[in-house]
Parts: C-alpha cells; sequence; structure tokens
C-alpha cells in the first residue's frame, strides 16, 4: 500500500468513525436546535469520508464502499480518539473541539501538498470545517464560561488529552499543544500521546453494527 | 439553558425578496447563527439570511376598517356582482324594446 493510499485512509477513517460516533447524538442531543446541527456535522464527515474514499478506491481499483466498509477492524487507520465511545455532553465536546483543533493543523499542512489533488481535496474539505470549529469553539467556550460546565470540560479534556496528541504526527503535535494551550489559559499535562495503529475496544462493535445491513445482503447486492 | 428565539428570513436567490423561513431557539447569537445556517442554508435554498430576536420584531394585527372601504383595499371591490347586474338590466331592456330579439 502506498504512502498516498495510507495518508488517505487515515484521513477519511477518522472523519467515518468520528461521524458515526457523533451520529449516535440523534434525536438523543440536548436541545433540538442543537440535535439537527450536531447531526448535520456528522453528516459532513461521513461526506468527507466518502470523497476520501473514492480517491482510495480508484488508486485500488476497489469501490468507496468497499473500501469504507469491508474491512477488518485491524486494517482500520482511525485515531484511538475518534473511537471512544463516551455518550455524555463535556466529553463529546471535548472530542469535537480537540479533533477540530487537531485536524485543522493537519489540513494546514495538507493544503500545501505538492500532491495537487490531495491539496484540492483538503482545501475543499476545510471550507466545511470551518463551520465545525466555530461549532465546537462555541461550545467551549459557553462550558468554559459556567460554573457547571468548566470543571466537567476541564475533566473530559484532561481525561481526552493524551488521545487527541494521538491524531497527529509527531511533527504537528507542538502546534497542537499551543493551540489547545491559549484557549483554555492553562497547561495541560505533559502526557504520552495514545498513537494510531491500536485500536479502542469499542471500534470492533462499532463496525459491526455500522456493517450489519450491508453484511446482511449478499455479495454484489444492488441498493 | 436559557435560550430566546430569533425568527429567520431568507433570500433564495440575489435580488429576490427577504422571506420569513421560520424561527430558531439559540442560547445566543453565536448558536443562532450556527443552528441557522444549518437548518435554512446547508440544502444550497438560501442566498442570505437575516436573523432578527424575536422580542425586536413589532407586531400590529389590528386593522380598523368600520366604514367598509372596500376600495381602499388590493383585491378592490368586485366587479362580477356590478356587471351581472348590468347584464340583466340590459337584457331586460332589449326584451321590452319594440321587435326586441327578433330582428331581420
Amino acid at each position: 500500500m502506498s504512502d498516498r493510499v495510507e495518508l488517505l485512509l487515515t484521513l477519511a477513517d477518522d472523519e467515518l468513525i468520528l461521524g458515526w460516533r457523533n451520529s449516535e447524538w440523534t434525536g438523543i442531543a440536548p436541545f433540538l436546535e442543537e440535535d439537527v446541527a450536531f447531526s448535520s456535522i456528522a453528516q459532513n464527515e461521513i461526506g468527507h469520508a466518502r470523497a476520501l474514499y473514492e480517491l482510495v478506491a480508484r488508486e485500488l481499483g476497489s469501490d468507496a464502499d468497499a473500501v469504507a466498509f469491508d474491512r477488518a477492524p485491524d486494517e482500520y487507520r482511525s485515531a484511538p480518539l475518534v473511537e471512544l465511545r463516551r455518550l455524555e455532553w463535556a466529553r463529546t465536546i471535548a472530542r469535537h473541539w480537540l479533533y477540530e483543533t487537531a485536524d485543522a493543523i493537519r489540513l494546514e499542512a495538507l493544503k500545501g501538498s505538492d500532491d495537487a489533488e490531495l491539496a484540492g481535496i483538503a482545501a475543499k474539505i476545510d471550507r466545511e470545517e470551518v463551520y465545525h470549529r466555530i461549532h465546537a469553539e462555541m461550545w467551549v467556550d459557553r462550558l468554559l464560561g459556567s460554573e457547571d460546565g468548566r470543571p466537567r470540560l476541564d475533566e473530559a479534556l484532561d481525561e481526552l488529552w493524551p488521545y487527541a496528541l494521538g491524531v497527529l504526527d509527531d511533527d504537528l503535535r507542538p502546534e497542537l499543544v499551543a493551540r489547545v494551550e491559549a484557549k483554555l489559559g492553562r497547561a495541560l499535562p505533559e502526557v504520552e500521546p495514545v498513537p494510531r495503529g491500536r485500536h479502542e475496544p469499542e471500534l470492533a462493535e462499532l463496525l459491526g453494527e455500522m456493517t450489519s445491513v450491508r453484511r446482511s445482503a449478499p455479495v454484489g447486492a444492488r441498493w | 439553558m436559557t435560550t430566546r428565539v430569533y425568527e429567520v428570513f431568507r433570500r433564495e436567490r440575489a435580488g429576490a425578496a427577504m422571506q420569513h423561513a421560520g424561527s430558531i431557539a439559540a442560547p445566543d447569537p453565536r448558536f443562532a447563527e450556527i443552528y441557522a445556517r444549518e437548518q435554512y442554508g446547508r440544502r444550497g435554498e438560501s442566498e442570505a439570511l437575516w436573523l432578527v430576536p424575536r422580542e425586536a420584531v413589532q407586531e400590529i394585527d389590528e386593522f380598523v376598517d368600520e366604514f367598509d372601504l372596500k376600495y381602499r383595499r388590493v383585491d378592490g371591490y368586485s366587479l362580477k356582482e356590478r356587471l351581472k347586474e348590468a347584464r340583466e338590466l340590459a337584457g331586460a331592456s332589449l326584451r321590452e324594446a319594440p321587435g326586441g330579439g327578433d330582428r331581420p
């Protein structure tokens, strides 16, 4: 597998799995408008994954659905951060904001890539991610500004911080530390990143559910 | 969480008039912007949105027209009735006229 395919799968798997996790809030978000907005963000992420899987499929002579759904759990490149199941609002906002901040750094780097197609798709994805970042930041500001919200968010951020570091390669991590600390106005614990390549136990369960309908149909079924 | 209601207006294409699209509830203007974008702008149905806090809307819902001045209304008064009357009148006078109804 080429480095290019490896990179595309890393991005696509992060977006697919996070999109799926965020979609678990559909119908149960704290209030109706947030339900619509967060579900829409989840759909966008899955849309980004789809565009990236198309590129992978073209290189592998496969199709996007097969790349997205027909791999074994240990073949996914997703970061453990996006795999965690944390159906609790402060943790969801913490993960959402940490991921969007890390993703912004990654996309900025990719937009400058010599690979014009990769730079182009990164720019396209980033134009939608702008609104995800606004959404994440306004929630962080709101929770930080509330007596009840701040300790909950802080606790969630500390718990997820090693996972957030694991989203990025070594060279991009200092930038993530700088941005997150600047926003929070405090230092984060010095921890070892939870690296990409190992998976959380929740991933297999997620994949099982995600592919259950697809697997129920005969191979080659047309929908 | 205390939310306020924002009335949302949308413009479908450049040059068109703003039309009321619906409303959203949000805790502050930043949330309102994101929620309005998601609910009224993500399907390419809007070229621009206006958000107006509901308290800013001044409502008028009583219109006095004691003397029934129909000619002021946009639908004017109905010509149908008058035409019918005029035709009936004309028909009657035709029949009453000598040789009316079977001219050569």
